[in-house]
């Protein structure tokens, strides 16, 4: 399939040159849930392949369709398709260097238990107010030593500047500007989410390095 | 007072399920955190504001 592919050799040189080699090395070896791929998730994904973070998990029950793609990383020739497996198809192209595990499942109150037993970051990356909150409330329940990154406030045509990233407490972080609800808003544009997006992914390769914003 | 999301608010003595039903707040759509540890759902009835807490209470709203 990939004809014109390139090598891990290649590929790590390529890391090494524009990141370094030891980010290289951290990234490498991290692996990173996502909850969600749709205009968050597909986007913090592609972030972090590109950055040769080593494995993901990406979870999501929907399919690509056609709303989805003033945001949302799939092409119109995949409508229809399952978007995990779109996205691993993308990211592929992106790299082959990355070991995406996809998994076709919606995530409740019930199918959350037991989901995240590899990664120690965890990417809530959902679309409804309620699914942000269920995943939040599982994950400092139950797994206060796992790091949470959630995005909420994207909606509307406010400024690009309103979105901030902020540590709420010592794992739990949120990125957004907090307020802009897309119920309440008449648009949500690809380019406020994709700002979001690049927070929640920026933050995963930031704490990676072993620093991270202080408490706010 | 009680020092939720940055603001002096005099809550001491309720709990917090009053709390947020007199502030408008839908349950289903937050997290708590109390002095830095997240309170669980089942624990909102119980919860009694003391003097001095300091309480983050995110509220999601949709998108993504």
């Amino acid at each position: 399939m990939h004809s014109n592919s390139i090598t891990l050799d290649s590929w790590r040189d390529a890391l090494a040159e524009k990141q370094g080699n030891q980010l290289q090395e951290r990234f490498m070896h991290a692996h990173v849930a996502i909850c969600g791929a749709g205009g968050l998730g597909s986007n913090i994904a592609v972030h972090l392949a590109r950055a040769g973070v080593g494995h993901l998990h990406i979870i999501d029950f929907d399919k690509v369709e056609i709303t989805n793609l003033n945001r949302q990383y799939y092409f119109a020739d995949q409508i229809g398709m399952p978007k995990v497996v779109a996205l691993k198809e993308n990211l592929s192209r992106i790299t082959p260097y990355c070991n995406v595990t996809a998994e076709i499942l919606r995530i409740d109150e019930t199918s959350v238990n037991g989901l995240f037993k590899n990664e120690s970051i965890v990417c809530e990356a959902f679309d409804k107010a309620e699914s942000k909150a269920m995943l939040a409330n599982h994950i400092l329940e139950n797994h206060p030593g796992k790091t949470l990154i959630t995005g909420s406030g994207m909606a509307g045509t406010g400024p690009a500047n309103d979105i901030k990233t902020r540590r709420i407490s010592r794992n739990f972080y949120l990125c957004g500007d907090e307020s802009s609800d897309v119920d309440k808003e008449d648009s949500l544009l690809g380019t406020r989410v994709a700002i979001v997006a690049a927070h929640q992914a920026h933050l995963v390769l930031q704490l990676l390095t072993g620093y991270g914003p202080a408490i706010s | 007072m009680v020092r939720i999301n940055g603001s002096d608010i005099d809550a001491a003595g309720k709990t917090l399920d009053v709390y947020l039903k007199e502030a408008d707040i839908d349950r289903t759509r937050i997290a708590v955190e109390i002095n830095g540890k997240i309170l669980p759902k089942a624990d909102y009835g119980k919860y009694v504001f003391a003097d001095g807490d300091n309480c983050e209470i995110v509220n999601f709203v949709g998108g993504g």
